[in-house]
């Protein structure tokens, strides 16, 4: 079921006026934001379908920045967060995409500074419930309801299963799991949502372990 | 956990209980909070709601100009006392508008199902009060009944405009409102579920075409419409009509129309009111050209 709380029908509490245009692509920033883990110098972002068409006349370019900027969909300043991230000094392009995707909410967010880049399709289901799709190329899904971890690791046997001990030996619960990769024993992506938040020295020890390239966790 | 309308009235039949008490069960179990963080929250909701219709009543504009006023203009003709239908339902309608009018000037609502739909059930549920002298808890619930409607169809077809179209979203609305509005009269879940399915085949086929890709034109009057549906359709369930085609059927073909409907009808505004000449020369005026010619 793609929806599991009441709290996703009656709420979010939100800056009008679109709750998949302005609510939900404020939550796809705010999830890139989450996983770039600093404020990007720059951000191109390519809007698809309903997106691109309509972005202006829902705030959907404003509610985006303002999730890079962290700011949540109830916090007033997604108003002004173009204004905001240009005196930050943030590099910001627009892109109407023409091309027709799956689901026609759909934005592909390009952020980066110089120690690095990010690159993450998020698509707005309604309600401003967001899944995100895509994360430097690996195919994935991604409610951003739950705390996550993502671990970037090489693809050999016992890699997932050293994860999953660690984090038996923190006493965190897997709610979801699924693991996605390019090519047979090349890079793969795993993509983890527990019950528990996550701490930083449960990072630290998974990025310890052997074939893995490195954790980033999303909070709540 | 319930899947669709039937089960969820099975449930509360069977134990003797409201669909809103359900709602919150399942809202514990699935969450792993208290009953009283969950009612919490919902409490904060409702607070928000409350918020933006007086907000929306005193009169507010959007940044297009489009919208605003028009919760103002209600609320003086009720005043007045000449009205033809009927005073409860034109303060749903009126603060319906209120909220949407707020929603549309980047204001501060609660999504019901969305945001674009945000009038309907504070709408119904604020000018029901007058009439049932609800207490604070009761009116809680009626949020939890018409999220557990909203569940159903999210979870079912979809809530979403740009998936859906109208329907979707103010349809969703107006027959969880519907919904909620029976509960809260005394009806059983059984009604509730009429209720919804009455109003939902009402809305069947509306199409997702803002003017200028505005919440706007016609959002906001569309939920006026939505309250004033859901609240006719809910006196129809408590007269004991019921739905020749049960809930879930209703729910399935309004999911069956939204995959149908072509992609101009579905929020991009290129087709309906948006494209007609004055929507087209309106969103020449907000953004220097037509959208289509951008």
């Amino acid at each position: 079921m793609k929806y599991r709380s009441v709290f996703d029908i009656i709420g979010p509490v939100m800056i009008g006026p679109s709750s998949s245009h302005t609510a939900g692509a404020a939550r796809i920033g705010r999830v890139a934001r989450s996983l770039f883990g600093r404020e990007p110098k720059w951000a191109n972002i390519s809007l698809y379908g309903s997106f691109a068409q309509t972005y202006k006349g829902h705030g959907t370019d404003v509610a985006v920045i303002g999730g890079l900027l962290d700011f949540d969909t109830d916090d007033q300043r997604i108003i002004h967060a173009i204004d905001i991230a240009n005196e930050r000094g943030m590099k910001i392009t627009f892109i109407e995409e023409d091309a027709v995707t799956d689901h026609p909410n759909t934005a592909r967010v390009i952020i980066g500074d110089h120690d690095g880049e990010l690159e993450l399709v998020g698509i707005s289901i309604g309600g401003g419930k967001i899944e995100i799709t895509e994360l430097n190329g690996f195919e994935l899904k991604l409610s951003g309801n739950h705390p996550a971890l993502l671990v970037m690791h090489n693809d050999r046997f016992g890699t997932i299963a050293n994860v999953a001990n660690t984090l038996a030996k923190y006493e965190i619960n897997i709610g979801h799991m699924e693991v996605s990769r390019k090519e047979v024993g090349k890079l793969a992506l795993m993509t983890i949502e527990v019950d528990q938040n996550i701490n930083n020295q449960l990072i630290e020890e998974l990025e310890q372990l052997p074939n893995i390239l490195k954790a980033t966790k999303i909070a709540d | 956990m319930f899947r669709n309308v039937a089960e969820l009235v099975e449930l509360a039949v069977s134990q003797n209980k409201k669909i809103s008490e359900i709602m919150i069960e399942q809202e514990v179990m699935v969450s792993g909070r208290t009953k009283e963080e969950i009612l919490g929250l919902m409490d904060r909701n409702l607070t928000v709601m409350e918020k933006a219709v007086e907000r929306g009543i005193n009169g507010v504009k959007s940044h297009s100009g489009l919208t605003g006023g028009d919760a103002v203009l209600m609320q003086k003709y009720i005043e007045k006392g000449n009205f033809l239908s009927g005073e409860t339902i034109l303060d749903a309608v009126s603060k319906a508008v209120a909220t949407n009018e707020v929603n549309a000037a980047m204001g501060t609502i609660c999504a019901t199902p969305t945001a674009g739909s945000a009038g309907v059930v504070p709408g119904t549920l604020f000018a029901v009060q007058k009439k049932l002298n609800p207490t604070r808890e009761q009116m809680i619930s009626f949020l939890f009944t018409a999220g557990a409607f909203g569940f159903v169809v999210a979870n079912n077809a979809s809530i979403s405009g740009a998936a859906g179209g109208c329907q979707a979203e103010v349809g969703s609305a107006a027959g969880m409102a519907a919904a909620a509005i029976v509960e809260m009269a005394g009806g059983t879940p059984q009604q509730c579920a009429e209720a919804m399915a009455i109003t939902l085949k009402n809305m069947l086929g509306l199409v997702c075409d803002p003017v200028a890709g505005l919440v706007e034109v016609p959002c906001v009057k569309r939920n006026a419409m939505g309250a004033a549906n859901a609240m006719v359709a809910a006196d129809m369930a408590l007269a004991g009509i019921t739905s020749r085609i049960p809930c879930d059927e209703v729910i399935d073909a309004m999911y069956r129309i939204g995959q149908a409907m072509p992609s101009a009808l579905r929020e991009t505004a290129q087709g309906g009111l948006a494209a007609t000449p004055t929507g087209r020369r309106l969103e020449a005026k907000i953004f220097g050209m037509p959208l289509n010619e951008k």
